[in-house]
């Protein structure tokens, strides 16, 4: 489904700094054909720097970009084969809906009919047929980014760059729309790149997520790979809410040690040498409790302190080491505040961080 | 509540207004002098007015100055807003200095002008000093061209706040409608022209209504400058106006040249207004 192997956009070295701030330092990405990479990180780590730049609304300071094996640093955005959806629509507001949709083009001197065409099947694709005469004041905002989509389709490029195109939407709309870009993308098979800061938005669209901090991409690979094998603290600190559950402590004679917990290592596989003081992380789904606890490397007795309950699963906070310890439980248990929980951690579920430069062991 | 509290307050300004109009218009077809006197000529103060070599004068200076002041006013005023919106360093002294004249009068700026204009002082002088013996350059004193010279201040005062305006109008434009625009390969002079501008209406209409402002107000700086000549050449209606009333004591006169003035206003002002706001409510 992603791609082909061949490589779509390729970001090699790239450098961007605004003044004296350095906000992208090397960075190297490469984004396969067809792939959908959802470039994810709190607000103000560069994202929306790092994708400007592969669109060329940023001049670079340093490195190059390729886009479908041509070197595009120079090239002028209309010129790289990119189309792009922006967080607040960006619709030119006098112009109708066509308008919107046709006006790069008509600038660009495509033949009346053909733009009529590209239009045609935007609209279809994107079932706007109805508001093609509107102008944009007189659309919701999920109509007016299905046209700002809209007007990135009539382009017929190879790639499509997104910068949070559903933050300003609605919590149901954004979750219907995200179903929508899912289709498209599945239905069209172009390349997209997509910045977001929502994890939830990043785990359902992605073929690849890359975390970013700090204009540095801290782990790029699938959804499922980056959630269950975070590659540092901070991706496993960032994804999944509530946070990974960690423990701070040291590693001897192969058991994790903190406070009065020991945890035997002997199935956790480890990724390079262990050495002295470490981060254990557990994710609150990956706690067992009750009489699943028994027979695990770690069996502890908890007391709940917050429930909080969702519906399909519960969440219980707890304490362990004076340090917060979440547990996520069926929605079907009957939990209270104050009652007392067996909970059960195997090594194998945990994730181990050095704590000296936060990698995973 | 608030409303209630206002109706003095618009009751007064209505008998003020509309009031002193009225009786302006109706003074007009009475054969007054020094005094108002209810003595009907009919129309003889208009076919005198329009006989007048000086209202003529003066219509054509009006005309001339207004669409001449409009004109550079909004085409001056949004380039440099443009210019000075490419993030520029020294923004805010550029905009300082552009903006200051606009703290001056019109009465301070018309003689600052007088003295640059002032062949014996200004600019004539100094490029003369630097050689050029033969250079001329006296508009305040040459019948032909004296309204361009008044122009000049004029528009050396207002250009700055319709800059000003014009500039927290581009900035309120998005920026992400300004990548969009590249994104799609729009050339930056197309972007202003047909997506920029027709969004800075609220802003346009503004400065508009301050220009038109500015038109009205020539009076003071043809007093400032030139009072008029050389001989009648750059005498414009309020300046008509007031002379014939308090000058000339021929009040009758006086009311016809303004029914004339607020007959112009209305022409231009009505249907403007019926288009604002009549389509307004078809939105
Ligand atoms: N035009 C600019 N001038 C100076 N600094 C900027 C500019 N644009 C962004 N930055 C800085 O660059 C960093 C990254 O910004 P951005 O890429 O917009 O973050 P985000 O990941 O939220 O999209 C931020 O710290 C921001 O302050
Ligand atoms: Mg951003």
């Amino acid at each position: 489904m992603s791609g082909n192997g061949a490589t779509s956009v390729e970001i090699k070295n790239l450098d961007l700094s605004f003044g004296a701030v350095d906000v992208l330092k090397g960075l190297n990405l490469s984004v396969n054909e067809g792939e959908f990479l959802v470039l994810l990180g709190s607000s103000g780590c560069g994202k929306s720097t790092l994708l400007n730049c592969i669109a060329g609304l940023l001049d670079v300071t340093g490195g190059q970009v390729f886009i479908k094996g041509r070197n595009v640093t120079w090239a002028e955005p209309s010129e790289r084969g990119i189309g792009m959806v922006f967080q607040s629509y960006a619709l030119y507001p006098q112009m109708s809906v066509e308008g919107n949709m046709s006006f790069g083009l008509k600038n660009a001197r495509v033949p009346k009919s053909e733009i009529k065409e590209r239009v045609a099947r935007a609209a279809d694709i994107l079932q706007i047929e109805p508001l093609l005469k509107r102008k944009p004041s007189a659309l919701s905002g999920g109509q007016r980014q299905r046209v700002a989509i809209g007007r990135a389709l009539v382009r017929d490029v190879d790639v499509f760059l997104f910068d949070e195109p559903l933050s300003n939407l609605d919590a149901k709309l954004r979750a219907d729309l995200r179903v929508e870009l899912k289709q498209l993308h599945d239905r069209l098979d172009n390349t997209m790149i997509y910045v977001t800061h929502d994890q939830v938005e990043a785990m359902t669209l992605a073929d690849r997520i890359a975390i970013m901090k700090d204009g540095i991409i801290q782990q790029l690979a699938s959804p499922g790979e980056i959630y269950s094998r975070p590659a540092n603290l901070y991706v496993a600190d960032f994804i999944g809410s509530p946070a990974m559950n960690l423990q701070q402590g040291r590693v001897e004679n192969g058991h994790f040690l903190a406070g009065e917990l020991s945890v035997p290592l002997a199935s956790y596989s480890f990724e390079r040498e262990v050495a002295g003081d470490v981060w254990f992380g557990i994710r609150p789904e990956h706690v067992l409790v009750g009489d699943d606890a028994a027979g695990a490397d770690l069996e502890l007795t908890v007391k709940a302190e917050v429930v909080e309950p969702l519906g399909s699963d519960t969440l219980v906070l707890t304490s362990v080491n004076g340090k917060r310890f979440w547990l996520r439980i069926s929605g079907q248990s009957k939990v209270a505040s104050g009652d007392s929980l067996r909970a059960g951690v195997n090594a194998a579920d945990a994730s181990l961080f050095d704590a000296g430069d936060e990698e995973r062991l | 509540m608030a409303k209630i509290a206002a109706i003095p307050m618009i009751l007064t300004a209505l008998c003020v207004f509309v009031g002193g109009t009225l009786w302006t218009v109706v003074y007009s077809f009475t054969g007054s002098k020094l005094l108002p006197k209810a003595k009907w000529v009919g129309l003889d103060q208009y076919e005198r007015l329009w006989n007048t070599n000086r209202w003529i004068v003066s219509i054509e200076n009006l005309m001339i100055y207004g669409i001449c002041s409009l004109i550079f006013s909004l085409v001056i005023g949004f380039v440099l807003a443009a210019l000075l919106d490419q993030k520029i360093r020294f923004e805010n002294t550029f905009r300082t200095i552009i903006l200051y004249p606009f703290a001056l009068s019109f009465i301070v700026t018309g003689l600052v002008w007088q003295w640059i204009l002032n062949p014996d002082f200004g600019v004539q002088n100094i490029v003369r000093s630097l050689g050029w013996a033969s250079f001329e350059f006296d508009p305040l004193y040459n019948q032909d061209i004296v309204i361009y010279g008044i122009l000049i201040a004029g528009l050396w005062q207002g250009t700055g706040l319709i800059m000003v305006l014009m500039l927290a109008g581009l900035r309120g434009i998005d920026q992400e409608i300004w990548k969009a625009s590249r994104v799609d390969g729009i050339p930056t002079w197309k972007t202003y022209i047909f997506i920029v501008i027709p969004m800075m209406r609220p802003v346009f209409i503004t400065t508009l209504v301050l220009i038109a402002s500015g038109i009205v107000r020539v009076f003071d700086l043809v007093v400032a400058q030139t009072s008029g000549g050389p001989g009648i050449a750059s005498e414009v209606p309020a300046k008509y106006v007031y002379d014939t009333m308090f000058l000339r004591q021929n009040l009758a006169q006086g009311f016809a040249a303004s029914t004339m003035m607020l007959l112009a206003v209305a022409i231009v002002i009505i249907p403007w207004a019926y288009l604002e706001f009549g389509s307004r409510k078809r939105d």
